[in-house]
């Protein structure tokens, strides 16, 4: 991973690369394999891409999967952030959850599928429990990491300085302190939970979305499209990525150069 | 105001193995309003200890510490204290640093930044006022922590090695410093340190402890005026009386050390 976008030299590289690869592909799609229900080259997948735009329901399937994906983290933030704060903050709360969610957590989130259909039936709310189950703990889990590593020096100094209530510590010390734990722990969620999406999808929740449309392409064997919605997802995870990266850079960066000890 | 009497004070923790250690036993001491003085020992003598119990932060199992008559139960905004590591708040600006008590305290952002602002000036620092604590330098930063410390206005200002992981010129500036300002605000200031020559410079009366458990061993008063000069014949012989008697059996610990 390039932080820094490197010299211009060397972002060329990248292009080149990804130029290669590309060329490389549709060598071996036409003249090797040349089933494009097997690989549909890359411009089988232009010319499916286009058609998408064209006739398709790109718009429509990008803002459902949006919808599931906001439904999934934003529950993910409602619930983990609080559950973290109070696990890193309170010892005997966590003491009593603790082993609660060290059983939960290693079960992997597609499990959860079936008693997401039971649940919440096949609805938006019930892609978004999916995606939720996959976000959740990178989120607690940081905030919980970040809010136990308060230096105790700010909670004193606070404290002397008339900051004294939990409420108030929390609010004004600890939450502060814990802001780039909890921030990372969002960056997190966000790439997991986007990964939960295409399953989310599968079972049938919805008419639209990016990962129900990868399955209904699927179905009829049309793959060039497959892979048009592959590349989506893949973008527009890297997207959000590359947007909270920066807004973290931006955040952070300014007081955590030469970190205070 | 700012009088602190301190009366029979001990401390001990429970080591993990359940005994008990003593870090202060039977402490007496008297610091009257707008004095300076500066409490010295070994390390582990319990001079934090002493200072956190003022603070309030640290209850002591026996004995009490008055406040101009007032027992101190818990941290008050009556004493303002600077920490010996940097403890400075690193996503607040130095001016919100400064003003943070302020704001805790209910006061308008206008009136608290002016306030701020005030007490930035005071240690120099009044161009630095939107940087972060990780742009500064550590010298500067405990700057940062007197002005936080004094915008609340307390009475009591106690100081634990506040200097003491600044190099030695630093170091010499900022002690002048904190004269300079002591003399315009008057505070009483408990200024804990394990350099003779520091309390020597600072002091109008050095408190020398005992090694653990800690009592006072020796109360000497400075009756030098100020500014002093370092490397006078006064000094030296402050110095050279200080030294000895650290190393005297009487300041060394009556049971095992």
């Amino acid at each position: 991973m390039n932080r820094n976008g490197g010299k211009r030299s060397e972002r060329w590289l990248g292009g080149a690369a990804i130029l290669a690869v590309l060329v490389f592909w549709q060598a071996v799609a036409a003249f090797v394999v040349r089933d494009s229900f097997i690989l549909p080259s890359p411009v089988d997948v232009a010319v499916s891409f286009v058609s998408l735009l064209e006739n398709g329901s790109l718009p429509m399937d990008f803002a459902t999967s949006i919808l599931h994906f906001a439904i999934g983290l934003g529950a993910a933030l409602l619930i983990g952030i609080p559950v973290g704060i109070v696990m890193g903050w309170n010892r005997r709360i966590d003491a009593l959850l603790d082993p609660v969610i060290e059983i939960l957590r290693p079960i992997p989130p597609l499990a959860w599928i079936p008693f997401a259909i039971v649940w919440f039936g096949l609805t938006n709310a019930s892609a978004g429990f999916v995606i939720f189950v996959g976000s959740v703990f990178p989120v607690l889990i940081n905030t919980y990491t970040g809010f136990r590593s308060v230096p105790r020096i700010f909670v004193e100094a606070g404290k002397m300085l008339g900051c004294i209530k939990d409420r108030d510590l929390i609010r004004y010390i600890a939450f502060p302190s814990a802001l780039p734990s909890v921030a990372a722990g969002i960056r997190i969620a966000t790439g997991v939970g986007w990964m939960c999406l295409v399953a989310a999808e599968l079972f049938g929740v919805s008419k639209f979305g990016l990962g129900q449309k990868l399955w209904f392409f699927y179905n009829l064997h049309q793959m060039d499209a497959v892979v048009v919605y592959m590349i989506l997802l893949g973008l527009i995870g890297l997207g959000f990525d590359m947007v909270f990266r920066y807004w973290i850079e931006r955040q952070f960066l300014k007081w955590r150069m030469g970190e205070v000890a | 105001m700012g009088d602190l009497v301190i009366r029979d004070l001990c401390q001990g923790f429970r080591r993990d193995d359940g005994s008990i250690l003593t870090a202060i036993e039977h402490l007496d001491l008297v610091i009257h309003e707008e004095e300076l003085v500066c409490v010295l020992g070994p390390s582990g003598c319990g001079k934090t200890t002493l200072l956190r119990m003022i603070a309030g932060l640290d209850t002591a199992t026996c004995g009490e510490i008055e406040l101009d008559g007032e027992q101190i139960t818990g941290p008050n905004p009556k004493i303002g204290i600077v920490f010996q590591e940097y403890s400075l708040f690193p996503w607040r600006t130095v001016i919100d640093n400064v003003a943070f008590g302020l704001e805790m305290r209910g006061i308008p952002r206008e009136e608290r930044t002016r306030t701020a602002g005030h007490f930035l000036e005071l240690v120099g620092l009044a161009q630095f006022r939107g940087s972060y604590p990780s742009e500064l330098s550590g010298g500067m930063r405990q700057r940062v922590a007197v002005a936080r410390a004094l915008a609340l206005d307390p009475v009591v200002l106690l100081m634990d090695e506040p200097f003491g992981a600044l190099d030695a010129q630093t170091r010499n500036m900022l002690q002048h410093e904190l004269l300079m300002i002591w003399e315009k605000t008057r505070k009483t200031i408990v200024f804990i340190t394990h350099s003779v020559d520091e309390a020597v410079f600072l002091a109008d009366r050095i408190i020398v402890l005992t090694p653990r458990p800690g009592r006072v061993c020796e109360t000497i008063s400075i009756d030098m005026p100020r500014p002093r000069d370092r490397t006078g014949a006064g000094f030296a012989k402050f110095r050279r009386y200080v030294l000895d008697l650290i190393n005297q059996p009487k300041c060394e610990s009556p049971d095992k050390v």
